[in-house]
């Protein structure tokens, strides 16, 4: 891991190795989300699921996409796209629940 | 003498097919159209989850009927394609053109068994009186029918967005063999790479959301 992270600057063509970690790393979390299923834990069901599913995208985001090894730049873009997401998500949430 | 050739290297600079291509504009143009993407899902994930909080019951009761097997097999399909995707792009810049394009074949072949489980998958359930405006639907409460409406609208723009990409995958396949895109000039192939892991985290999250409710 950590001569990886040394030869990885950018331009030099990402490791077979850290992709093939990554990809096991998913099935995984996959597993798990369809085992934490089948276990009745109520309303944190859902948000075990949803908390795998964001760091599933998230290692996605990062090692596939490639935005960990690229500049600064996409990593500020990325990041403002997700904090507007998040706010749109966020108040239509306050919305519909004060609503009811 | 440097008068003559600063506007000569700045010539090589601008033009296309020259080895100096605008990669982070590039890039950062697919970023943009993946940013239009994802608000036109998150659109009806926002949808989603308003008609959920207002119907969480019938919601609850709903995702029994869709297959959780179909679901996860086709999350292990869609992964392990963006898995040969990325694999696809490190072999063309390491130069091993031909290993390139099998990882790239490999998951055009991957993104195709996806469609072919998910028709399996609509198929049965259709068969079982499960499509939007049925009439099994409409003996159960509302929640029901508006739980598959989400369903099929979610999932089949989702499929549309894999069989497009498929193409946009194939016509990259092509540009490889035929020596348009190379180990020197690779950044049309990363760009349809973007595309199709955005495809593949849409999925990621529309998988806990429509199977694994119980």
């Amino acid at each position: 891991m950590e001569q990886q992270t040394l030869t990885e600057h950018k331009g030099a063509p990402t490791s077979y190795g850290i992709y093939v970690l990554i990809w096991l790393a998913l099935m995984a979390l996959t597993a798990i989300t369809a085992v934490v299923a089948g276990i009745n834990l109520a309303a944190f069901t859902l948000v075990i699921a949803l908390l795998i599913a964001l760091v599933k995208s998230s290692l996605v985001v990062n090692v596939f996409m490639h935005v960990k090894y690229e500049d600064k730049i996409f990593k500020i873009f990325v990041a403002i796209a997700g904090g507007v997401l998040s706010v749109i998500f966020l108040l239509t949430f306050a919305d519909v629940y004060f609503r009811r | 003498m440097s008068e003559i050739s600063l506007p000569e290297s700045a010539k090589h600079t601008g033009h296309a097919g020259h080895p100096k291509k605008d990669v982070h504009g590039i890039k950062m143009g697919m970023w943009l159209f993946l940013m239009t993407e994802l608000l036109l899902f998150s659109g009806m994930f926002l949808l989603y989850s308003a008609y959920r909080y207002f119907y969480t019951k019938e919601f609850h009761e709903a995702a029994m009927y869709t297959h959780t097997l179909f679901g996860t097999v086709n999350t292990m399909v869609l992964l392990t394609s963006s898995l040969t995707m990325a694999l696809s792009i490190t072999a063309l810049e390491r130069g091993k053109k031909w290993l390139s394009v099998t990882f790239l074949s490999s998951t055009i072949a991957l993104g195709l068994g996806f469609l072919v489980i998910k028709y399996v998958e609509w198929s049965t359930e259709i068969h079982e009186g499960i499509y939007p405006g049925s009439p099994m639907l409409f003996k159960h409460p509302r929640g029901f029918e508006l739980f598959f409406a989400m369903y099929y609208l979610m999932t089949g723009l989702h499929g549309l967005h894999v069989l497009v990409g498929c193409g946009l995958l194939t016509v990259m396949l092509i540009f490889i063999i035929k020596g348009k895109i190379t180990q020197e000039d690779s950044v049309r192939l990363e760009a349809a790479g973007l595309y199709w892991h955005l495809i593949d985290i849409i999925w990621i999250f529309l998988f806990p959301l429509f199977y694994l409710v119980n």
